[in-house]
């Protein structure tokens, strides 16, 4: 099968620094991929890279066989390639209806409209709840995001994800800042992704990824170092030494 | 993807698309009360009030790109300033004096404006924005004054002597079919502008002024909806700004100035920002206080100004309608 994403020899550096050194990597329709590495690794920035959202020195995007190297992040996200962020990033005093609705009439072409309200379209109504009810936020739809609590904010971000429908998805450290008794919310919310859509997650709890993941992919200094099942990746040299921070310097295998 | 069956999950909040009506339409009530009532109180300063109604409507597009957008601008007098040099170049040299056929074309001018204005303020962002902005106003007031054999230069255009409203109401001595014209056209722009923020539009707009990454994350496009934005801001400004030609049947050099655009830009902040009525009720307080105080000193008006400003930045940071409105609402939620 065609991947539905495909990154070639993906290369960025800011200054001096590489932090990006030929990644390449490709998604097929239904996976569900973990990307793990140290802290300052470059995981972000191949998001940023991949976006649109940051320039990279070269290298290609492809979506389903297209290259969107050139697009803007606009372009991108209506080729179906969503991004969440690290930190979250919301309206602050816009409500968690406001915010799934405004996806949905972005997605559907109706968020230039200068007229009539999305309460009063039920279809965006319907969906706009039927999203707030999967994530458990429906009894949080109308208050103002800078009252409800950063995990449930986090879901906020998996649910505008979802409003776009994207074909893939990726997602920059969902659980981070959530309370470790919390996790599972965010888990759950991630088992209700549709089983098409291809997943990229960029996580540091590894249950989470185990439970997740049916391939693992580790990010080190801006190197894909591992790139395989869950099982193999605790076993790899490479991977421990990445994690042991003792990696710079010893890239030699 | 649609789905058909709306009944299956209970759509609660949609008492609140009544609850939104209500309260435009008691705005509105508000405003015509307001209006009645200057007109009575102040029997022989409606063309104070008159000019108050136009102000009112270059600060209400103002509200539009620096409240709702979040775009920092000191030039927004080149809107309004087209928008009355369109309409009274219209009457004055081409022979168009229908007072509403004049208003439309300030709209356009004032629009083109927007365009004009958009496309280059939209390029910077931060500084460089508030920089760029400060050079467009200087540019159109260059170029008006410049083309003086249509703007009259530093004189001002005159000769506008705008027929009866739809050859129907003439204008009066004291003002007072100006001054219901202006509120009609308020209270009409007002309503249009109420529905425009609730739309998907506006929530977009309010979206990009808090996070544009997000917005583009969304997949939508923050160029191309500000300067949308900007156009319509023009429309409302124009409007403004070809009523002022129409009720002063004057167009000077100063409506296209700096510091028209900047005193705006005071009225908004005063009256508070994204909310339309902050607009509304800082233009009141700012032309009322001016009237005030600058017929006793003109020095003590400054001074004032000043004074007031400080007070509100510091006591009151959303304005003084954002703060009312946020007492009111604290009070609400105690009181259930
Ligand atoms: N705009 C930038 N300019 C300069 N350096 C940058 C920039 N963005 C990131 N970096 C550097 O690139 C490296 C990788 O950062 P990145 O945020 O991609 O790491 P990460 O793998 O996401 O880390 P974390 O797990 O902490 O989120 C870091 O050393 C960071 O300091
Ligand atoms: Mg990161």
């Amino acid at each position: 099968m065609t991947a539905v994403f495909q990154v070639d020899h993906l290369k960025k550096s800011f200054g001096g620094l590489d932090v990006t050194r030929d990644v390449s990597l490709s998604l097929k329709k239904g996976d569900r991929v973990a990307l793990i590495g140290p802290n300052g690794a470059g995981k972000t920035t191949f998001v940023n890279l991949v976006t649109g959202h940051l320039r990279p020195n070269s290298g290609r995007v492809l979506m389903g066989g297209e290259d969107i190297s050139a697009f803007n992040p606009m372009r991108r996200v209506r080729a179906g390639l969503v991004r969440s962020f690290q930190v979250t990033r919301l309206f602050a005093d816009m409500t968690p209806e406001q915010h799934v609705a405004l996806a949905i009439l972005q997605r559907e072409g109706k968020s230039g409209r200068i007229a009539g309200s999305f309460r009063a379209m039920p279809e965006v109504m319907h969906e706009t709840y039927a999203i707030l009810e999967t994530l458990n936020l429906a009894t949080l739809a109308t208050a103002p995001v800078s009252e409800i609590a950063y995990g449930q904010q986090r879901l906020l971000e998996i649910a505008l994800a979802m409003a776009l429908r994207p074909q893939v998805l990726l997602l920059d450290e969902p659980a981070a800042g959530v309370p470790h008794s919390d996790t599972f919310l965010i888990e759950s919310a991630l088992a209700q992704l549709p089983n098409d859509l291809a997943v990229l997650m960029i996580e540091h709890d590894m249950d989470l990824v185990f439970r997740f993941a049916k391939r693992v992919i580790v990010l080190a200094a801006g190197e894909i170092i591992f790139d395989g099942s869950p099982r193999e990746v605790t076993k790899d040299a490479r991977v421990r030494e990445a994690y042991l921070g003792s990696y710079a310097g010893a890239v030699n295998s | 993807m649609t789905i058909s069956n709306t009944s299956a999950t209970p759509i609660r909040p949609l008492a609140g698309v009544g609850n939104n009506w209500l309260r435009d339409l008691a705005g509105i009530a508000i405003i015509l009360a307001a209006a009645v009532a200057g007109y009575f109180l102040f029997p022989n300063n409606l063309a104070l009030l008159t000019r108050m109604i136009a102000i009112m409507l270059f600060v209400l597009s103002l509200d539009l790109v620096t409240g709702y957008c979040g775009v920092a601008t000191l030039g927004h007098a080149a809107l309004f300033g087209s928008g009355a040099y369109a309409a009274g170049i219209a009457a004055a040299h081409f022979g168009i004096t229908e007072p509403l056929t004049m208003v439309a074309i300030g709209a356009l001018g004032g629009a083109i404006a927007g365009l004009v204005s958009g496309v280059v303020i939209l390029r910077g962002h931060g500084l460089a924005q508030l920089v760029l902005s400060i050079a467009i106003i200087h540019l159109f007031h260059e170029a008006a004054n410049k083309a003086s054999a249509y703007t009259g230069g530093s004189d001002g255009l005159a000769g506008i002597s705008p027929e009866p409203i739809l050859g129907l109401f003439a204008f009066d001595l004291w003002g007072r079919t100006a001054y219901v014209f202006g509120i009609i056209l308020l209270v009409v722009i007002f309503f249009l502008l109420r529905i425009l923020v609730r739309s998907p539009f506006g929530m977009l707009c309010r979206g990009i002024r808090q996070d544009p990454v997000r917005v583009s994350a969304m997949g939508a496009s923050v160029k191309s909806t500000l300067l949308k934005m900007y156009v319509i801001s023009g429309l409302v400004a124009g409007v403004g700004g070809g009523f002022n030609a129409v009720s002063t049947q004057v167009v000077g050099l100063d409506s296209l100035s700096f510091t028209n655009s900047a005193e705006a830009l005071v009225m908004l902040v005063l009256g508070g920002t994204g909310t339309l009525y902050g607009a509304l009720i800082g233009t009141i307080v700012f032309i009322g206080v001016e009237d005030l105080v600058s017929a006793a000193n003109p020095f003590h008006w400054l001074t004032i100004v000043g004074a007031l400003l400080i007070a509100v930045v510091l006591f009151a940071p959303k304005g003084l309608y954002g703060t009312a409105a946020a007492i009111i609402e604290r009070y609400r939620k105690d009181g259930r």
